[in-house]
């Protein structure tokens, strides 16, 4: 399915190693434990579809991706050595970008403003709007953006679609290597949702990293090459997408398990 | 389905998306499509300082109707060091209104400084440029003391700054005593308020503020032109400059007549001291606001704090120096007001000094729910303000009309911006 969508970019089924890795990480807020031991990798060049049930940890794995949240325990590690990561600043500096599930765009401020917020660039200590303006268009062009009437439009203007590509074009103009999105398709209609989808593929095919989170089974089918299922905080697979099917991957977000893929003991059930 | 949308071949893509955003350069073709989407915007909440010009403009014929002294050259000058002092406050207000917060404590806060001030001078001989900077400094540390409170503990401002408000109070009622008063005549910080730029020297600068701001403008034109940018129409950029030139060279005109009530005995004319102090922090401030990276981030954190702290701006830091910025220029607000009186008393910056300044920011433009607003919102909506009292002074009604009409005024205010905000969100704009 996606063979001639990778022809600019050949499509690596085995990956040679992973840009990201977290190992053994857990996390609680006070008394809730909401990560147990997760391991998850993220590779070049493919799209890992992060699944998970409502409350599953997700969000708070992405989150603690970002440097948003601290790890109890557990190992950070890019391109294969640990770092030390404190602070959203610092994963971004590693070229990570996360498109949160509220997106936490400012509404007041236009698309150009949102797209460099916290790294502005300037002239002395005059801001250079117009390299800053130059740039945002020239990125969302080459993300083949038709909708957008201008890059001067505050992004309380625009539609949740146009909100998502946003913050999606803000992940590519810093050329970023990988890109975390929380739920991007969750509150969009069929041909918002089909852009978002086209930008995620053409993303993994420009040899980023991305990170999908998504409830939706067709979406993980269509442009996952991996699937990370989580289950109540733990990981109960990490398997190629071609070698699961929509109604296995089903059980393991609602049970863990599914044939001999999943959690053994139903330890999960003791939170 | 990736079978019925082929991905984009990357001239496709450049093609396709370039013509997408003509719309950036069509929508600035003509004065008719910029008129229309200033009426858009106008219908979609985002109304800026309109109301308060409106505002400016009825309260200006109402009291020219009706008194012949209000238009005079002399009460105008009045008029223009009476806002001087709110302009001020508004201005420091504006910041703190930005990131969504308040600060009910902005107007006894100028009050306390403006005592230190007029104590340091009198019992100690500083001289004006040292007292003022005490001034600024106990400014600065109140508004430490209050964003530190808000940002670092959580206690909302509105909480904080009452307290200080009625703490603050206490300064200068122990340093001067009850009843009585401090003068505040030196030669300089009393002179800003009683003597007058030389004509010749307020002329060359009016003439280069006009061309300074027009040179910058074109210049800022030309290069958005030639770069393919968003711009606005050559006509609409040219009739902007006429209007401000005509503005700013107009008042100068005015203000350098003769206003002596007996001309041919004494010569009173140029722009007052005040009025350059109000502009150089005006200028000073909207630099910061719209050029810096500084001003971009209080934007941020005003629109979103949680976006802005996940973009990495330390949102702590920025509430703080919001509060700093406020309460400094809080002192100098305070200065002001003591300049024109000629005296600081254990009332000063009490009252309804405060709820006046943040009347004149929300006239001016600048929202209550933080996100929108410009130094120059609290200009316009000063004028607006010291217009009241002003000219209801001059039609010698009696005081309590002066509180209905200004509560007034600012619940007027407060509902243009609710309501604007509630049309912002339906509109999207
Ligand atoms: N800041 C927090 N403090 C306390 N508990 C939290 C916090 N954030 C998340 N949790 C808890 O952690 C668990 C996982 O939440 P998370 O948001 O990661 O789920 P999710 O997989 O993203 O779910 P969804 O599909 O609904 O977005 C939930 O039980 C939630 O209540
Ligand atoms: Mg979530």
């Amino acid at each position: 399915m996606t063979a001639e969508l990778s022809a600019e970019a050949p499509y690596r089924p085995e990956p040679l190693a992973p840009l990201l890795e977290l190992r053994g990480v857990n996390k609680s807020f006070g008394v809730v434990h909401v990560l147990h031991d997760v391991d998850f990798a993220v590779y070049p060049g493919q799209v890992t579809a992060l699944v998970g049930d409502n409350g599953a940890g997700k969000s708070t794995l992405v989150k603690v991706i970002a440097g948003i949240y601290g790890r109890d325990s557990g190992d950070y590690l890019f391109e294969g050595a640990p770092v030390h990561v404190n602070g959203p600043r610092d994963v971004a500096g590693l070229g990570v970008e996360v498109v949160y599930q509220d997106l936490a765009l400012c509404d007041n401020l236009d698309i150009v403003q949102n797209m460099f917020l916290g790294r502005e660039l300037r002239k002395g200590i005059v801001l250079d709007d117009m390299t800053m303006e130059d740039r945002a268009r020239e990125t969302l062009a080459s993300l083949s953006v038709r909708t957008v009437k201008s890059v001067r439009q505050s992004v309380a203007s625009l539609s949740g679609g146009q909100r998502q590509t946003v913050a999606i074009a803000k992940a590519v103009l810093w050329n970023s290597r990988i890109v975390l999105l929380d739920e991007p398709t969750a509150a969009l209609g069929v041909a918002q949702t089909r852009q978002v989808l086209d930008l995620v593929r053409r993303l993994a095919d420009r040899g980023l990293g991305v990170v999908l989170i998504t409830h939706n089974m067709n979406d993980v089918l269509e442009v996952a090459d991996r699937v990370t299922a989580l289950y109540l905080g733990r990981v109960a697979a990490d398997v190629p997408t071609e070698n699961v099917n929509h109604k296995q991957i089903v059980e393991l977000i609602t049970a863990g398990r599914s044939g001999d893929l999943g959690i053994r003991d139903d330890a999960a059930a003791t939170i | 389905m990736s079978i019925q949308t082929p991905a984009p071949t990357p001239t496709d893509t450049a093609k396709v998306a370039d013509s997408d955003f003509t719309g950036d350069n069509r929508s600035s073709a003509t004065i008719g499509d910029a008129a229309r989407d200033y009426l858009n915007r106008l219908r979609g909440g985002d109304m800026g300082s309109l109301p308060a010009l409106l505002g400016l403009v009825v309260l200006f014929a109402v009291f020219g109707l009706s008194h012949d002294k209000f238009l005079t050259t002399y009460n105008l000058t009045n008029l223009v060091i009476q806002a001087a002092s709110i302009c001020v406050l508004a201005m420091g207000l504006v910041f703190v209104l930005l990131i969504g917060e308040i600060d009910l404590s902005a107007g006894v806060a100028g009050g306390a400084s403006a005592t230190i001030t007029a104590l340091v001078m009198i019992d100690h001989g500083w001289s004006w440029w040292a007292a003022v900077l005490a001034a600024l400094a106990i400014g600065a540390v109140i508004g430490l003391a209050i964003g530190s409170l808000v940002s670092l503990l959580g206690i909302p401002s509105f909480v904080v700054t009452l307290a200080f408000f009625l703490a603050l109070q206490a300064v200068p009622l122990k340093l001067i005593g009850s009843g009585g008063s401090l003068r505040f005549n030196d030669e300089v910080l009393r002179g800003l308020s009683i003597k007058n730029v030389p004509v010749t020297a307020g002329w060359i600068a009016a003439v280069l503020l006009v061309v300074g701001f027009a040179g910058l403008t074109l210049w800022q034109h030309r290069s958005r032109v030639a770069k393919g940018l968003v711009h606005k129409p050559i006509a609409l950029v040219a009739l902007q400059l006429t209007v401000f030139a005509g503005i700013v060279l107009g008042l100068t005109a005015l203000l350098s007549q003769n206003r002596a009530v007996n001309p041919n005995v004494f010569n009173i004319s140029g722009i007052p001291w005040v009025a350059p102090v109000v502009i150089v922090l005006l200028l000073l401030w909207t630099f910061v606001l719209t050029r810096t990276r500084f001003g971009r981030h209080l934007y941020a954190v005003g629109g979103n704090a949680e976006a802005a702290r996940r973009a990495g701006i330390n949102v702590t830091r920025m509430k703080i120096t919001a509060f700093v910025i406020c309460t400094s220029m809080a002192a100098i607000s305070g200065i002001l007001a003591a300049s024109y009186t000629g005296k600081v008393s254990p009332g000063s910056g009490g009252g309804n000094v405060l709820l006046y300044a943040v009347g004149a920011a929300v006239i001016g433009g600048t929202s209550l729910f933080g996100g929108r607003g410009r130094a120059i919102d609290a200009v316009v909506g000063g004028l607006v303000i010291a217009t009241i009292p002003n000219g209801l002074g001059l039609l010698d009604q009696a005081s309590y009309i002066n509180y209905i009409v200004t509560g007034g005024v600012l619940l007027l205010a407060a509902s243009v911006d609710a309501i604007s905000r509630r049309r912002r969100s339906a509109a999207g704009v």
